[in-house]
């Protein structure tokens, strides 16, 4: 990676963390707790890094390491983005 | 190829970034929820395309193992334990942040640029504390673990040795270049020391500021395994995350009116005044259920003030029962959402949602505040530090300082408490020897039934 892919990727980094305080500013505090479980679903991204590992690896400790990343990974993204749907199903105004 | 996957994740940060905008509304939330999934998915798919994978299988095995175990997490707790269940996925995906970085050192180690090996060393070093930190976590609200803080003495001195320590170890490592699996392994083992060492001294009332805490830490992970391996999702979705964390704890220490460095190092939570000898003397008013039902005869307005008391005791249901019993009799009934009753921001909203109490009837502090010495009954469900009035008055007290729901200036305040024990703070409520008060002691769901029951005979 050049020096300038760094600064790009540093130009990105701050300007999505800006991004994101004025996003997280916004939610209501009544949907605090389906927010900390739908950013604990996106903090899964990594799954992304441990498909790469996995499926380009070829030594054997590499996939069981892989394989371990993707499970830990996996459980977190389903079942995060499945209880924030279940919470949120539950909010209904009053007739 | 390589710009097919890129535009694909371009469309998935965009999916991210309007899953959180969603967020902002109820109405418009589920559709967030939703956009986070679809964002994830596209991320999945398109990281599949790349040319260098070429082993499918255990990429499948994982993920359908994963899917089966998080399936049922989600889906068959109680909603009482989401903090918990938040805490607990935390672990995963930061142990899985951490093992990626790991497994790329053990790979490439020697190959990796001085900016490669700072970015992969942050990275693990912080996954794996946000690994052991959320375990820790977990283990304190599920209550396998002493909730109270565990204190002992010179603990910040080491904790921060060890952190310094491990910082030591990485600059060494960083400078020093090649391949040093020990080294490596030794700042493995310091970051997993480090995240019990963190979590370890802070109370379980104040678990739902380390959850978000460690959610930030969980995205910056992220963010940083995105600058080691050039991935622009990683970077974006990982700062997403980080921001998110760093805002809920800062709006949480703000409503707690403790600062940041107070909670993490503070070790508040603990049992401060044993027995308070300002006590003895002191007589509390207390009825039966029964005899107190006769008080909603003449009430024209009721507020609700849930606390974690509700929860444990899965109140919430009885609660809503009684709300309509109230509301059949024209009696308008509010619930007083305090910014840290319960286990994490927004939990009551939460159980109460799931016992299908409408949301527009949940009033945050600030607007309920004001409202009342116009209400004629203030009904505290398992909520106690919340009332305090002594965060108003004492400048001794742990709770001064703190915006507490002025529950004292209502016309007659009625808690319901199992015992006369103090809640989270340690400390003895000023609020229960007040002459508008009255204390129903027992537990809340039975009190509840029994206030219901006679409610409705009457």
């Amino acid at each position: 990676m050049t020096l300038n892919d760094w600064i790009t990727n540093l130009y990105i980094f701050v300007l999505a963390s800006f991004l994101g305080l004025e996003l997280i500013r916004n939610v209501s505090r009544l949907l605090h707790t389906p927010l900390m479980s739908l950013t604990n679903a996106i903090s899964s991204i990594s799954l992304v890094g441990s498909l790469a590992l996995t499926g380009e690896g070829d030594k054997t400790w590499v996939i069981v390491l892989g394989t371990i990343a993707i499970i830990a990974s996996s459980i977190n993204a389903v079942g995060g983005f499945l209880i924030t749907d279940r919470i949120l199903k539950m909010f209904r105004k009053s007739k | 190829m390589e710009n097919i996957i890129q535009f694909v994740y371009i469309a998935s940060a965009s999916l991210f970034i309007l899953s959180l905008k969603w967020m902002s509304e109820i109405k418009t939330s589920r559709w967030g929820n939703w956009a986070g999934t679809a964002g994830m998915a596209l991320a999945i798919l398109a990281t599949l395309l790349k040319p260098e994978i070429h082993g499918y299988l255990w990429i499948a095995i994982g993920i359908v193992i994963g899917a089966s175990i998080g399936t049922p997490m989600a889906m068959l707790m109680p909603m009482t334990a989401v903090p918990q269940r938040t805490a607990l996925s935390h672990a995963f995906g930061a142990l899985a942040a951490g093992i990626v970085g790991s497994a790329e050192y053990f790979l490439h180690g020697s190959n990796l640029s001085m900016p490669q090996r700072i970015v992969l060393c942050i990275e693990v070093l912080l996954g794996f504390l946000t690994f052991t930190g959320s375990l820790l976590a977990f283990g304190k609200l599920q209550e396998i673990i002493p909730t109270r803080p565990i204190l002992y003495p010179g603990r910040n001195l080491v904790s921060l040795s060890v952190f310094a320590f491990s910082l030591f170890l990485i600059a060494y490592l960083v400078i020093k270049g090649g391949s040093h699996p020990f080294l490596f392994g030794s700042i493995v083992c310091l970051s997993l020391l480090f995240g019990i060492l963190l979590v370890l001294p802070i109370g379980g009332a104040d678990m739902p500021t380390v959850i978000s805490i460690l959610n930030a830490y969980a995205g910056l992970s992220s963010s940083f395994m995105g600058f080691l391996l050039n991935n622009k999702l990683l970077i974006i979705a990982g700062a997403l995350d980080g921001s998110s964390g760093l805002i809920l704890s800062i709006q949480m220490c703000k409503a707690m009116n403790r600062s940041f460095t107070n909670v993490l190092f503070g070790g508040v939570g603990q049992v401060l005044e044993v027995a308070d000898p300002s006590r003895d003397g002191k007589i509390v008013k207390s009825l039966s259920p029964k005899e107190a039902s006769i008080l909603f005869e003449a009430a024209k307005k009721v507020v609700v003030v849930p606390g974690y008391g509700m929860a444990a005791a899965q109140a919430q249901h009885v609660v809503k029962e009684l709300t309509d019993v109230l509301e059949n009799r024209n009696i308008e009934v509010k619930f007083a959402i305090h910014p840290v009753a319960g286990r994490m921001p927004g939990h009551m909203n939460v159980l109460l949602a799931e016992a299908d109490v409408p949301y527009d009837k949940l009033v945050e502090m600030e607007e309920i505040n004001p409202l009342f010495p116009e209400t004629d009954i203030v009904l505290v469900v398992g909520a106690n530090d919340i009332t305090n009035p002594a965060a108003r008055k004492n400048p001794g007290s742990p709770l001064y300082g703190m915006p507490i729901l002025d529950v004292d200036k209502a016309k007659q305040i009625l808690f319901i408490k199992r015992s006369m024990s103090t809640g989270f703070a340690g400390i003895d409520n000023d609020l229960f020897y007040s002459p508008k008060t009255i204390m129903l002691f027992g537990d809340a769901k039975k009190v509840l039934n029994e206030l219901l029951i006679s409610i409705n005979s009457n």
